[in-house]
């Protein structure tokens, strides 16, 4: 049995019809939007909070949208050991709504970084992870102005003892560097997750990195990793 | 009291914390010497916000301006907030 998907869509969302698109068109499961005054989920199994701007970014990135409708449902779903998926501005609503420790801080270089990136899996034992082969990398792409991950030593220490870190860039051949770091982010980090295991944030968009056509399917591996494994 | 009679203006001033690099600040403080103002250092950018209280009551409008600054106008994890009440009328 497949597990059923919920896309959020904020005011602001931008990536939304990429995800939906993926899971719908690719791998074939099923998905509904829902919209950030809703509170219903929908009996979704896993959600997305999608790439975008939200509320156009205004104050922080994410801080609006953190204090949606939907939200609240979210987080108690979270605390009820719901599966949860946030990519890039989905990343900063969870940072920002505190389900995942942390700060996306600008970009170190100040700039907007829309490029592909190298990413080693740094924990292959998460419901979205598993069985990933660590020594391989996956070409994902990027598109953020505020990905640079902060946070203070003593929650990274404790988030390194519970292997939170769960993607990292690196170079193509998987090597960890300040040059293949593209925003400044603390010890590469592009993707964490929860103590719990069940709330992932990743800044790369493997939404946009699954159809053939695109030229690039690396990100598949990740939604197929999730599909397989939420009942196992 | 008629709702709608503001009688506080709140003046929010967020700054990133000092343990927190702040890459904007050092740009702008390029764009200083460029200028020709080379004894300028330590450029650090922050937000100033201001909102008006219905309230005439310090205690409540205090207790208001804290919610709204720690839980939403500033994230505790990377900036620290102080903020001045005026009173209206």
């Amino acid at each position: 049995m497949k597990p059923k998907f919920g896309v959020v869509v904020f005011p602001g969302s931008n990536c939304d019809h990429d995800a939906y698109y993926s899971l719908k068109k690719i791998f074939h499961t099923e998905v509904n939007f829902l919209w950030h005054k809703e509170t219903d989920l929908k009996n979704s199994d896993v959600i997305i909070l999608p790439g975008g701007f939200s509320y156009g970014d205004y104050l922080r990135s994410g801080a609006i949208a953190r204090f949606s409708p939907i939200m609240n449902s979210i987080i108690k779903f979270a605390a009820e050991g719901g599966y949860i998926m946030g990519i890039c501005n989905g990343f900063q609503i969870l940072v920002e709504a505190e389900l995942l420790p942390g700060v996306l801080l600008k970009n170190k270089s100040l700039q907007f970084v829309c490029k592909d990136v190298y990413l080693s899996v740094a924990n292959n034992n998460t419901v979205f992870t598993r069985g990933i082969e660590t020594n391989k990398t996956l070409k994902i792409p990027i598109a953020h102005g505020e990905g640079n991950y902060f946070v203070d030593q003593t929650r990274l220490k404790t988030m390194i003892e519970n292997n939170q870190i769960v993607f990292k860039y690196v170079s193509k051949d998987g090597k960890e560097s300040e040059a293949n770091n593209p925003n400044g982010s603390l010890m590469n980090i592009a993707g964490i997750i929860n103590t719990k295991g069940n709330v992932l944030g990743m800044m790369p968009h493997p939404e946009r990195a699954c159809n053939p056509v695109l030229g690039n399917t690396d990100g598949s591996v990740i939604f197929e990793t999730v599909i397989n494994n939420i009942f196992n | 009291m008629i709702k709608g009679q503001r009688l506080y203006k709140v003046k929010v001033l967020i700054k990133r914390r000092s343990s927190i690099l702040d890459p904007q600040g050092k740009a702008v403080e390029k764009g200083a010497k460029n200028l020709g103002l080379t004894d300028i250092s330590g450029t650090r950018i922050g937000k100033y916000i201001e909102f008006l209280v219905d309230s005439n009551d310090e205690k409540i409008t205090k207790k208001e301006a804290n919610e709204y600054c720690s839980k939403l106008l500033a994230n505790p994890i990377m900036e620290d907030y102080v903020y001045s009440l005026e009173k209206l009328s």
